[in-house]
């Protein structure tokens, strides 16, 4: 097997070093009766061709973004990958390496991992940032506990606007440890009803979390949100599931946040059916030491030179154990580092035009698709590059025939919200051509383009 | 020949540095719809320091940095318990295929039966690997496993009507597991052991109060824990159940199953044992195994068989729910299926057979110079440690000096119970040459530091960065860049 | 290695320091060499009630943390407010300038049965 390089003579020299006649002796230790007695039941194995055709023919059962037309959103995001991206991580020196405790023969991994936290404070308005979390959902989680450990309160107010697999994970992560989770409704507006919020806030909240933009794709009032937190003494957690949205959006330091998370996926990583993405996490310095996972630094070497190291490590599970600040260890460091090329390339100007081509078609979409007949707009709030669309009928069957059309036409939210069997969320981005997007008004409609 | 030498390597500024206001490296079509405007209350003005760079400057930029690091395709990377094994290309390959990058997590399920195909495959196999009836595969990295079969442990047993307030853990445990313990509310109660877990200790620990014992096996000292039957049956016969961090599964593949141990849960790390990147620090994926007792208890969803095909049940009334959005790191799964497949039974099994035969050939040449604290039969890995070190050379300054040499350190300083632990773990993709030339520099390294302690004190000398002030950089954070 | 006669003794090596009612505590010098560069320390605040055998404070180095524990209940009167930015004084000078709380305590006579400079040097040696 050409990844195991031993030859019978390497095994019988190794055999003989060791002291021992036989590979058998190796395992003497395992007692005979919790000993395999059969071979695996696996199939045969696969040569180098048989397999990347058997993973072809996988593969080509499955509809994508290029073989069919999508505007599918909801927390992943279909967004253009610069040819530049995959060549730079493809580079084995970045992707075969381990997490960087060596720091001498880890600059690379550190200095990117640096970039990549400063480009996430300046996105995101806040201080600082760690090297990433498993994903947005995840992130949220990590968010809510850190909100609890730093105001010793235990309460959480959670906007139904965020993401209902973030909320779901949210709940599994604080279930048993004595938190306390309220969802706050939406208003006709699609943004956190301020007046909800006003009556549940009190002295025993930890945190109030909201979306930017929210599930709905509606630009929430952060502001306001979080001038209430503060003045309960709670932690404003703003979660922003399309990040795409802060190359215009006012950042969430900026208005007020006090911790920002949300999915990096939208940053030169592929949709690659839900993972893995890229879970970011800011907040203010004041709290870094309440904060999970990993924080690159910058320091000297002994002869003055500036380099970068891991830090602050006794918040974490190797150093503080059951005290830590999380339990994670893995991160997200290669879609980190795809995100960072990513945004390099980007740049100050590309992040603005390329949300504003987001903004764009999405208004160009919102608007024919709620002139159909049948059709409207339920949520009058602003929004990025996702909507609310009310079908005439059931949404599950009208995007099924769409997509036996070819056409993803968006996300149908009865699944997560019951009330809204006629309701999907369509999401535009700058990969979806005004033909397309004429092609699925048309479907939409009941006509062909 | 020494595998460490000096080069020309160059210098690197940050991003930041280097932006030029106007520069652009992005290419974006033009708007082909009328331009829409956000209220101006609601825009932002241009994002401070962000860099404005060409295309050409990022390549060099991130190329130059990919020069300063050291991954498992530079050379041996013998790190204890993170089977830092090659990383095959076809698993690349078939990850960037259109009809896996390219689709996205909400897709109608019927037209995603490939993907679904290969979720069941892979889930299929890590059950029939492991011993474990039922897996999932939605937990992100090991840690994020544990977590995932802690939170299942405890969810069975309120179902059972009393949660229990400790969990069991060995001091020879990864710090992750005590932490796991703690986010599921439970207090953490430590296990000492000899290098082995002896049942007598658990017996004497093992009461109502107890929810779990989490284990390791082979455990972090690199030996196998023979009395691992008894303990589950200790463990079980006062209600408890019992976790396996399942790290150290390279040792194992075809030998013996942890499912067949009585083990009740096991988190897999399909980027240690199934070959799958590091990445410089992920991602990974955890998928776990659990018997059928647990099975309800699952994450959701779990791919099932539907027909001639698969889908998605969402319908699981017991289940813990979700640990994050989506079905998990679907991208490393199809590396880690590409492995299973290109290995079959026989290569998994092989794999485990020449992992275990180079750690014990490590063993036998660098046992008479380095302390070796536990004698029984190691498998993957070895641990020595730093006590018949000469020149007041400690383990810092050996895996210092072994990068001089050409080599990532080993693990260092874990386990906690090894004074000075080296924890060396070859993997089986380590040819005999590669590993008569480490412990070659193993050899002079302990020669230098009877004569020439200073050459491992001030190690590295051959990196463009040298020993780094770690103490300046927690005392007076520096986190970002700014202007 | 410095054991000053004046001071009673922790197991968990607090060093305590008697002047009327008023107790004050830091960490010892065997403490500042095994935890290696401090890094950070974290102090009740004034007022707060600290419980015998308890941690009330919390010294970080680069690669250890560890809980500084009360030897004896009290209240926190005094806390050492140079030491946070300067966590740094806790190697350079442990029982001086290194200081981290002053407690009131009811009878300081039980600080007594604390292990004195002789006894304290060798259960220091007995743990090596």
């Amino acid at each position: 097997m050409r990844y195991i390089p031993h030859t019978e003579e390497d095994v019988r020299q190794m055999l003989a070093a060791i002291g021992i006649e036989s590979l058998e002796r190796l395992f003497e230790e395992i007692p005979a009766e919790l000993r395999l007695q059969r071979p695996l039941a696996l199939p045969r194995p696969l040569s180098e061709p048989e397999l990347l055709r058997e993973f072809a023919r996988l593969a080509a059962k499955n509809a994508t973004a290029e073989n069919h037309v999508s505007f599918l959103g909801g927390g992943a995001y279909n967004h253009f990958i610069p040819a530049v991206v995959d060549q730079l991580i493809g580079r084995s020196e970045f992707y075969t390496a381990y997490t960087p405790y060596q720091p001498e023969i880890s600059q690379g991994t550190l200095q990117a991992i640096f970039e990549y936290q400063t480009l996430i404070c300046q996105l995101t308005g806040m201080e600082v940032a760690n090297a990433s979390m498993y994903d947005g959902a995840s992130a949220c989680a990590e968010a809510v506990l850190m909100a609890v450990r730093a105001t010793r309160r235990r309460q959480v107010l959670l906007s139904r606007g965020v993401h209902p697999e973030y909320r779901q994970t949210v709940e599994t992560y604080c279930r048993y440890l004595n938190v306390e989770l309220v969802e706050l409704p939406c208003d006709a507006t699609g943004r956190t009803d301020l007046e909800a919020l006003a009556r549940e806030l009190d002295g025993g909240t930890a945190a109030v979390v909201a979306g930017y933009p929210n599930f709905f794709g509606i630009i929430e009032d952060l502001a306001a949100l979080a001038k209430a937190a503060q003045t309960a003494g709670a932690r404003m957690v703003a979660v922003v599931q399309e990040p795409m949205a802060l190359g215009l959006l006012k950042s969430p330091g900026e208005l007020g946040a006090d911790i920002v998370v949300g999915e990096g996926q939208s940053f030169g990583i592929p949709l690659s059916y839900g993972g893995p993405y890229l879970g970011f996490f800011a907040a203010r310095l004041k709290d870094v030491r309440s904060m999970p996972g990993r924080l690159v630094g910058q320091t000297v070497d002994l002869e003055g030179r500036r380099g970068f190291v891991l830090t602050l490590a006794t918040r974490e599970q190797h150093i503080r154990r059951e005290k830590a600040t999380s339990n994670i260890c893995s991160n997200q460091g290669l879609c980190a580092l795809m995100a960072t090329v990513y945004l390099s390339l980007l740049g100050k100007k590309g992040m603005r035009e390329v949300a504003r081509l987001n903004l764009s078609k999405a208004a160009y979409a919102r608007e024919k698709i709620g002139d159909l007949k049948g059709f409207s707009l339920p949520f009058a709030g602003p929004v990025f590059n996702e909507f609310v669309v009310e079908a005439p009928e059931e949404a599950v069957a009208l995007l099924a025939r769409l997509a036996r059309q070819g056409i993803l036409g968006g996300i149908a939210l009865e699944r997560w919200f019951e009330e809204m069997p006629k309701r999907f969320l369509v999401c535009v981005t700058e990969q979806n051509t005004r033909e397309e997007i004429d092609v699925l008004a048309a479907a939409l409609g009941g006509r062909k383009a | 020949m020494r595998v460490g030498a000096q080069g020309l390597i160059l210098n690197e500024k940050l991003l930041f540095e280097h932006s030029d206001p106007g520069r652009t490296g992005y290419s974006l079509p033009a708007c082909d719809v009328p331009e829409a405007e956000l209220p101006a209350d609601l825009v932002r003005a241009e994002i401070a320091g962000f860099p404005e760079l060409s295309e050409v400057d990022v390549v060099r930029h991130f190329t130059r940095l990919s020069t300063w690091n050291y991954g498992v395709d530079s050379g041996f990377y013998p790190l204890g318990s993170c089977t830092m094994k090659y990383n095959p290309k076809v698993n690349e390959a078939a990850a960037r295929m259109a009809g896996f990058a390219a689709v996205h997590p909400a897709t109608p399920e019927d037209l995603a039966q490939g993907a679904l195909a290969l979720m069941h495959g892979l889930q299929e196999a890590l059950a029939e690997i492991s011993g474990f009836p039922a897996v999932t595969l939605q937990p992100a990295a090991g840690a994020h496993g544990e977590l995932t079969g802690m939170l299942m442990i405890r969810a069975w047993h309120e179902a059972q009507g009393n949660p229990r307030r400790k969990v069991l853990i060995p001091d020879t445990a990864h710090g992750t597991n005590p932490a796991t313990a703690a986010l599921c509310g439970y207090d953490v109660a430590p296990v000492a052991s000899d290098g082995i877990l002896r049942a007598d200790r658990v017996r004497e620990l093992m009461n109502d109060e107890v929810a779990a014992l989490m284990i390791t096996n082979p455990n972090t000292l690199g030996l196998f824990e023979p009395e691992v039957r008894e303990i589950c049956d200790i463990v079980h016969a006062q209600g408890g159940l019992v976790y396996c961090d399942g790290a150290n599964l390279n040792a194992l593949l075809g030998i013996a199953r942890p499912g067949d141990m009585g083990i009740d849960v096991m988190h897999f790390n399909l980027h240690k044992t199934f070959s799958t990147p590091h990445g410089g620090g992920g991602p990974g994926s955890g998928p776990v195994g659990v018997s059928a007792e647990l099975a309800p208890c699952l994450p959701t969803p779990v791919v099932v068989r539907a027909g001639e095909g698969y889908r998605l049940d969402h319908d699981r009334p017991q289940s813990i729910g979700r640990v994050k959005a989506f079905a998990g790191h679907f991208g490393i799964m199809i590396r880690a299926w590409a492995y299973i497949r290109s290995l079959g039974a026989e290569g998994l099994r092989q794999a485990s057979e020449m992992a275990v035969l180079n750690a014990n050939y490590v063993r036998a040449r660098l046992e008479g110079t380095y302390h070796l604290p536990h004698r029984r039969r190691s498998l993957h890995e070895v641990v020595f440690s730093d006590r018949d070190l000469g020149g007041d050379c400690h383990t810092l300054d050996v895996a210092k000096r072994l990068i001089d040499h050409g080599y990532h350190p080993p693990t260092i300083y874990f386990p906690l119970v090894v004074k000075g632990a080296m924890m060396i773990e070859p993997t089986e993709t380590e040819s005999k040459e590669v590993i008569d030339e480490f412990c070659d520099a193993m050899l002079a390294i302990a020669r230098e530091a009877t004569e020439n302690p200073a050459l491992l004190h001030e190690a590295p000398h051959c990196t463009r960065i040298r020993r780094l002030d770690e103490t300046a950089a927690a005392r007076a954070p520096k986190l970002r860049w700014e202007e | 290695m410095e054991f000053p006669e004046e001071m009673r003794y922790t197991e968990e090596h607090e060093w305590t320091l008697v002047a009327g009612d008023i107790v004050t505590i830091g960490v010892t010098d065997f403490a500042q060499e095994a935890l290696g560069d401090v890094v950070f320390v974290e102090l009740p605040q004034v007022g707060t009630m600290v419980e015998a055998g308890k941690p009330f404070g919390v010294v970080e180095s680069v690669k250890a943390v560890s809980d500084v524990y009360a030897p004896v209940s009290g209240e926190v009167v005094e806390i050492n407010e140079d030491l946070p930015d300067a966590p740094e004084t806790i190697n350079t000078s442990p029982y001086e300038d290194g200081w981290m709380i002053k407690i009131k305590v009811d009878d300081p006579t039980v600080l007594d049965a604390l292990m004195d400079a002789d006894e304290y040097e060798e259960f220091v040696e007995s743990e090596e």
